[in-house]
């Protein structure tokens, strides 16, 4: 160890210096923001109703520490069931739609169509079908959110496919299960978490909206409706902090499965090194 | 008595859609155990549909073709040939180890037989140290060594190259050459090579056999009967200009302008 290290020390430094070129502007953005919310909006007039100072949030967070963890451990088993199951089924469906192209190209206008519909607006309808205090009503919400960007990534992934790669197998006279094990299914990966990704936002953004139209009232979006209808905004802003708090952890998981599974990806090593 | 021919094609052609664009026409060719064949021609004469016609890829429209004595449906099936695209058609997840060995498991070879022929592949393309090296990371002259020992890695008689070297830049492109020549003289199989490029069609070939576009047919054949083994030499031999002129003049006759 200590032979190596005179040489390896400039190195590090070296990486140590061009990391915090790198972190340094968007730390200081981070600090500006923190102070900027703190101190210059209650400065400038800004009403506790639009936006409490960052104190009064965080007061309020350890406050209600143990309602607000507990609420956001229910929002989010809503949003990762719906993820896991949103994303398994697209995934199933673009499997079958990539094997079948006629039935995708009958399918996929519609699938596409369907993309553009706004989801979260079927919330209160899911609550009727499942019940108000069901966990199932946002499950389904956050589910069909992910749904449609993990198929349409993935058929794409799967059929964006070069031709020579597929007349590659057609020689070694490969079967189509062969196909998809080898050529197909890898292919489709950095689609597949590029969709996974936004899948994971979008189930928290469903689980929280589904919580809006009513749920267990331990549940973190019913806390947020229920303390701005009692005028208690900074409690309000603690559990919208949870929930995003939640949410980018979520997506940092997501991205970190990515960077394991994708090693091979260019892309991907040239972000490492 | 003549050995069995590789293949042999007999009054092939190949219509393409519903306007019927004529890809190929009466083409009659038959190839011996050995021979390195190069199909040269403009683009548009159908040598790369003819390539694909042999190793079962396009079907043709009239005519039979026969791979080793069987159909090239059935030689395909048994895997009598390996096949070389101009881009290297590596995948992208997988090690040069792995991407050499992915005939192999389809083959259903163990994994100890996998890594004894992928060591003896690197060995033969020069590429010993790479073995976990992704794609991206060689130059596209290696890539294209990694396709040509996974073509070869299963001992196909019938090595089929469409274009292999066109990507590449001159100098690689010669070093190349003197490599394929090296590993054809060690493996004795079989070449059928899609080219444009006339120097590499003749310092290359046993016969060359000339196309001409709209409809793509064969225009004439030219025996190259240069010594073996051909060297860095062969190109300043006079008996290469005479040969490379001739084949250009077979070009220019079929039409070419």
């Amino acid at each position: 160890m200590s032979t190596i290290a005179p040489s390896a020390s400039p190195l590090v430094e070296r990486d140590a210096t061009r990391k915090a070129r790198q972190w340094g502007p968007a730390l200081l953005v981070f600090g500006i923001g923190l102070a900027t919310w703190q101190w210059l909006l209650p400065a400038l007039g800004v009403e506790r109703y639009l936006l409490p100072a960052l104190s009064d949030v965080l007061e309020a967070f350890w406050d209600a520490r143990t309602e607000l963890l507990r609420g956001g451990w229910i929002t989010f088993k809503e949003a990762f069931g719906g993820f896991v199951l949103g994303c398994s089924v697209a995934f199933v469906f673009a499997l079958v739609l990539a094997r079948w192209r006629p039935l995708g190209n009958a399918l996929m206008p519609y699938m596409i169509a369907a993309n553009a519909v706004p989801i979260v607006a079927f919330a209160p309808i899911t609550n009727a079908w499942f019940g108000t205090l069901s966990p199932w009503s946002k499950v389904v919400i956050a589910a069909v959110l992910c749904f449609f960007p993990v198929l349409v990534n993935t058929l794409r992934g799967l059929t964006s496919v070069r031709p020579e790669s597929l007349e590659l197998m057609r020689s070694y006279a490969a079967p189509q299960r062969v196909v998809f094990q080898r050529v197909r299914i890898p292919n489709s990966l950095p689609f597949l978490f590029s969709a996974l990704k936004i899948a994971s936002v979008l189930a928290m953004i469903g689980a929280v909206v589904g919580d809006y139209f009513g749920g267990s009232t331990e549940a973190l979006g019913v806390q947020i409706v229920s303390s701005v209808s009692v005028a208690q905004y900074e409690r309000a802003w603690a559990a919208i902090l949870v929930a995003s708090l939640i949410g980018i952890a979520f997506y940092a998981v997501v991205a970190l499965a990515e960077r394991v599974v994708l090693s091979w990806h260019p892309a991907i090593r040239a972000g490492v090194e | 008595m003549t050995p069995e021919p590789v293949v042999s094609a007999k009054g092939i052609s190949k219509t393409f859609g519903k306007r019927g664009v004529t890809a190929l026409q009466d083409i009659d060719l038959e190839v011996r155990p050995g021979e390195f064949i190069s199909l040269i021609g403009p683009s548009g004469c159908g040598k790369s549909t003819l390539l694909r016609v042999v190793g079962d890829l396009v079907e043709p429209s009239t005519g039979e073709i026969l791979v080793n004595g069987k159909t090239a449906h059935r030689a395909r099936l048994d895997r009598d040939y390996g096949i070389v695209f101009q881009a290297a058609v590596l995948y992208d997840w997988r090690t040069v180890t792995k991407n050499i060995a992915l005939p192999l498991e389809l083959l259903g070879w163990s994994r100890a037989r996998r890594a004894e022929r992928v060591g003896e592949m690197l060995k033969l393309v020069e590429l010993e140290g790479f073995e976990k090296h992704y794609p991206w990371q060689l130059s596209g002259g290696m890539q294209q060594r990694v396709s040509i020992a996974r073509a070869l890695s299963f001992s196909p008689a019938l090595l089929l190259m469409d274009e292999p070297f066109g990507a590449l830049d001159e100098m690689t492109r010669e070093r190349m050459n003197a490599e394929l020549l090296r590993i054809w003289a060690e493996t004795g199989s079989t070449v059928i090579f899609v080219t444009h490029s006339i120097s590499e069609a003749v310092y290359l070939s046993t016969r060359v056999v000339v196309m001409s576009p709209r409809p793509g047919r064969i225009t004439s054949v030219i025996p190259i009967e240069l010594p073996q083994p051909r060297t860095f030499e062969t190109r300043e031999d006079p008996r290469f200009f005479e040969l490379v002129t001739e084949v250009r003049e077979a070009l220019h006759a079929g039409g070419v302008e």
